[in-house]
């Protein structure tokens, strides 16, 4: 067993070992030589300062009481650093760029630059801190009561008497000391806290190596191996606990991942610490190993606590209790060391963060608002700042303290972390809005945490506080009575997991409101001037405020100024390096824009954006924000949205196009085809003729010894071909104008039905010599249509002929018949031949297609008579259809509109 | 005995010209005009020579070609492919059907007369 003292002392030495680290680092740090402490390492293990005395203690406690949920505390984290790694460069760069000091300072800083903004920031930081930092002060005490005094019933991990106030003082006043003594070195955000970030780390490392070792320990020694350990009864219950998964799971989740953001301590570690943005890229995998690593041995831990330990112990303390129980002091006192490390370090951390938000965002803007007293003191803000400082860390610790007083019988360590995490849940929205949504306003954001902090106080903070300052009654009726607005059940909101309940209702309303005041609310410049530098932060470097904001200042004044908040050396240093860079030769550059925006932003990194400009304007004699510059500034951001939503646009028209092009190039090409077809084909027609003309004409030219009568007849051939090949030529062009609709006929009303009969008297000669019986049954007669009369003659003339010359049957028959229907004249010429096989009752419409040739092999025509017959008709209105074939033979329609009216006027 | 050229072809004014200026030299001339009865003549009474249009009813003179090719009965006859379509594609599918000759109207006699007198001697 332990003695108090040892512990004490071994405790001390620790302590000690702490401050040896952070001297040794923060003197090689002033001297240059950042080499380790600079490592991406030191980086990761930093961060770490998310795991406090709540994941060190209260992961097992939690996994004891509920399960699998305590995965949840690592799980969010995870996420965000595998899965939101762009949001958290983003921060970084911000960070880097505008020297935020805070997250108060960046939200503050993107809104405009508005103190009231930070002001709440950091009233709900504390607010939302205190009950966190008294929750380490808690952890310690009581592991430190429970290691000191083993008698029986700290077994069960609970100190026999009531929590020594007295230990926690000591503490908290012990951290306050190291973190003056390291944190508050100077003001300035870009010079990091080396020597605090060495000692975390190396915390970082303990409370690992302490966890692993009793889990390894419980595990191994006491558990008997892995598959014994979940083999043991209590496992079912732990691994069976409340539902995974469920809302209260992905709530918890949603919590951690937003703590990991915009918890202030993380803040500052994560951002305002980093030294290179580089390391965010180890951070991305080795911080969630990091998570994996001390969280592996939570369930067995758990199992066998609630296993080995008597029935009522205190789960939160079983890390510290299963060893003891096993006699193992010396692994009990590392564990104590291990929780003692993860307390100090949130404290530590925490409290810089909150006193640089109290120092720049609540005491500076009073100061600035005072009367201004001694003008021109070298370094008096500074000094001024540094003092707030280190009052605000007291007092901050002195708030922890004397909320762990009060809480101090309230026993479960989870819920008050939870808590915290909800109450810095709220700048979520601001803080993610603010980076990717230009419209988000100031007045919005104010708002939206305004409400949702108020909302987070009213239904968790306040019942958290029940049977104490707080009536029962008032959680369970309401205030008054009205049960709906019972903190736990607001609007009848009953039977919800309380958590999720406040969760849903203060991030509900605080993100309503962002968005919606936001859209209501027009933007200042310098917001939309802010908006603009962080959103676009990877595009427009700072230095592009210099282009909007138009300032002068007499030197000496910005001098003074630099002095009273840096201090002499630093502002000497500052003012000579922007003159050298400015090429000039003296030690005071000029006071353009410029430097007065760089000017600003370095006395930023101190105080804060908002007091930084407050304090920069004092010594301004003339400024204009340019909002034309503004403007165009916002207008190329525009141009850009919409040039791309142009290109978007031109590229789904580019698509249409290129499918119309593409069906015009498919019709093209089917024309091309139909051309080659026409012309290769008007080839063959005028070859074969030709043929004829020069095969006769060679016998005619090289046989002198023909007989008069071959060469006669030769010579008919040769003639009658010549015929063939004019007219085939004339058929072509007359065709090809139809076609074109070239030819420049004039309609006129024409009596069709006489057309027709005159069409079959000149056809009647032909008729005979083929021996084809022709009748004609006209059953319309004076019928006047629209049309060229020679033409709607050789249209009849072409349908009559085919007919006769292309009957092979024994009797030739023809039928034509006329008649008026539906308005149209109608002329059927109806033969008995052959008929027209139906694979070819299309094809005979075009052009050189002799659908009788198959039958009766006579150099009759091109193939072209339907194919103009059909064109003529068109031209005039009409139609030629092949009708199905009824019996034998082919029935040719040929159908025009009737002119009634002119009929009507001629009668 | 003189050696005998079957005329495919289904110009009326062409079989004569072909018949005339053949039968001058010395061959036995006969024709039929469409692409059936070619096969019909070939298989019914075998000529020397075969002189086959493109342009035929019924069967295009390249079936009817291919058909002869594929017969080892037929395949040996020479076959000189006449065709009004002077193409470079028809003259391409003719030699790759194994035409022996390809001439394109109009002709000339002489040519028709070296080249038939090449495939009836040969």
């Amino acid at each position: 067993m332990l003695s108090a003292n040892i512990v004490l002392f071994t405790a001390l030495a620790y302590v000690a070992l702490l401050f040896l680290v952070a001297f040794v680092s923060d003197t090689r740090a002033r001297k240059g030589w950042l080499g380790l402490v600079r490592s991406p390492v030191v980086y990761t293990l930093s961060i770490s300062v998310y795991c406090t005395s709540w994941t060190f203690y209260g992961a097992v406690g939690s996994a004891a009481r509920s399960g699998l949920e305590f995965a949840t505390i690592y799980l969010g984290p995870t996420l965000v650093f595998v899965g939101w790694w762009f949001l958290l460069r983003k921060l970084v760069r911000i960070g880097r760029i505008h020297r935020t000091s805070s997250i108060g300072d960046l939200i503050s800083s993107r809104y405009g630059k508005s103190t009231s903004l930070a002001v709440l920031v950091t009233l709900i930081a504390v607010v939302g801190t205190t009950p966190y930092i008294a929750l380490q002060l808690k952890a310690v005490t009581a592991s430190f009561q429970v290691i000191a005094d083993a008698t029986n019933t700290s077994l069960l991990g609970m100190p026999t008497r009531e929590l020594d106030v007295r230990t926690g003082f000591w503490i908290a006043a012990g951290m306050a000391v190291f973190t003056i003594l390291f944190g508050t070195r100077n003001i300035d955000a870009n010079e990091h806290h080396h020597g605090v970030v060495a000692a975390i780390a190396l915390e970082a490392l303990v409370k690992l190596f302490a966890l692993l070792a009793v889990g390894l320990y419980v595990v191994f020694s006491i558990g008997g191996g892995v598959a014994e350990v979940f083999r043991l009864p209590t496992a079912a219950a732990v691994l069976q606990g409340p539902e995974t998964f469920g809302t209260r799971w992905v709530a918890l989740t949603f919590l951690s991942a937003a703590a990991i953001v915009c918890l202030p301590r993380q803040f500052q570690i994560t951002v305002v610490e980093n030294a290179d943005e580089g390391h965010l890229r180890t951070a991305g995998w080795l911080f969630p190993l990091y998570l994996f690593l001390i969280s592996l041995f939570t369930l067995p831990i758990a199992i066998v606590g609630l296993a080995t330990l008597p029935a009522g112990s205190n789960p939160d303390m079983f890390v510290l209790t299963l060893p003891m129980l096993h006699d193992q002091s010396a692994l009990a006192l590392l564990v104590f060391i291990g929780g003692f490390s993860s307390a100090t370090s949130m404290v530590i951390v925490a409290s810089i963060a909150l006193s640089i938000m109290v120092s720049n965002h609540i005491v500076m803007p009073i100061v600035l608002r005072l009367p201004r007293r001694s003008v021109g003191v070298s370094g008096d803000v500074k000094k001024l700042l540094l003092v707030s400082r280190r009052i605000s860390i007291g007092v901050i610790l002195l708030l922890g303290f004397a909320y762990f007083v009060a809480s101090a019988r309230s026993d479960a360590l989870a819920a008050m972390g939870l808590i915290a995490f909800a109450g810095v849940a709220q700048f979520l929205p601001s803080l993610i809005g603010g980076l990717y949504w230009h419209q988000a306003s100031k007045s919005g954001a104010f708002s939206g945490l305004l409400a949702g902090v108020l909302v987070w106080g009213y239904t968790l903070l306040l019942p958290s506080f029940e049977g104490g300052p707080v009536s029962a009654s008032l959680i369970n009726d309401g205030p008054w009575g009205i049960t709906a607005l019972r903190p736990q059940a607001l609007f009848g909101a009953d039977g919800v997991d309380p958590l999720v309940h406040s969760l849903f209702w203060s991030l509900g309303l605080n993100l309503a409101l962002f968005v919606l005041v936001s859209l209501f609310r027009d933007l200042k410049p310098l917001e939309r001037l802010q908006a603009t530098l962080f959103i676009d932060v990877f595009r427009n470097p700072a230095d592009n405020e210099s282009r909007f904001i138009r300032r002068s200042a007499a030197i000496d004044d910005l001098y003074i100024l630099a002095q009273r908040i840096l201090g002499t050396d630093q502002a000497q240093r500052l003012f000579q390096d922007f003159a050298r860079r400015q090429g000039s030769r003296d030690d005071l550059p000029q006071p353009d824009t410029e430097f007065i925006a760089h000017l600003e932003r370095q006395l930023a990194g101190g105080i804060g954006a908002a007091s930084a400009r407050v304090m920069v304007s004092q010594v301004i004699t003339g400024e204009t924000i340019s909002l034309d510059e503004l403007m165009r500034l916002v207008d190329e951001t525009q141009q850009v949205i919409e040039y791309s939503q142009q290109l978007e646009h031109k590229s789904q028209q580019l698509q249409i196009t290129a499918g119309q092009l593409r069906e015009a190039n498919e019709r093209l090409k089917t024309l091309d085809a139909q051309k080659d077809d026409f012309l290769s084909q008007v080839s063959h027609e005028v070859r074969t003729p030709m043929a004829s003309i020069r095969s006769f004409s060679e016998i005619l030219l090289s046989n002198q010894d023909l007989s008069t009568d071959q060469s006669m007849r030769f010579l008919d051939i040769i003639h009658t071909e010549t015929l063939r090949l004019t007219r085939l030529l004339d058929e072509i062009l007359d065709l090809s104008h139809l076609e074109r609709g070239e030819l420049t006929w004039t309609l006129e009303p024409v009596d069709a039905s006489a057309i027709l009969r005159r069409a079959v008297e000149t056809c009647q000669g032909m008729a005979d010599g083929a021996e084809v019986d022709v009748e004609v049954d006209c059953r319309a007669d004076d019928v006047e249509v629209f049309a060229h009369r020679d033409r709607l003659s050789q249209v009849f003339i072409n349908l009559i002929s085919n007919a006769i010359k292309h009957n092979t049957d024994d009797a030739p028959r023809l039928r034509i018949v006329s008649s008026v229907l539906d308005g149209r004249f109608i002329v059927d010429v109806q033969d008995n031949g052959p008929g027209i096989a139906p694979a070819d009752r299309e094809r005979i419409f075009t052009k050189f297609s002799r659908a009788w040739t198959t039958a009766r092999p006579t150099a009759t025509g091109a193939g072209l008579g339907l194919a103009i017959t059909r064109a003529i008709l068109r031209r005039m209105n009409g139609t030629l259809d092949l009708l199905p074939s009824m019996g034998a033979g082919a029935c040719f329609r040929v159908a025009l509109p009737v002119r009634r009216a002119a009929a009507d006027v001629s009668k | 005995m003189s050696a005998r050229v079957l005329i495919a072809e289904d110009e009326p004014n062409l079989i004569e010209s072909l018949s005339f200026i053949l039968g001058r030299e010395g061959y036995e001339v006969s024709a039929v005009s469409d692409g059936d009865a070619v096969l019909e003549r070939l298989r019914s009474d075998r000529p020397h020579v075969l002189i086959l249009d493109v342009m035929l009813p019924k069967r295009t003179g390249f079936e009817v070609l291919k058909l002869i090719k594929l017969d080892p009965t037929l395949s040996g006859i020479p076959v000189m492919v006449l065709t009004a379509k002077g193409q470079e594609r028809d003259r391409k599918t003719a030699e790759d059907l194994g035409a022996d000759a390809f001439v394109t109207k109009p002709f000339s006699n002489q040519d028709v007369v070296d080249r038939i007198k090449r495939l009836a001697g040969g």
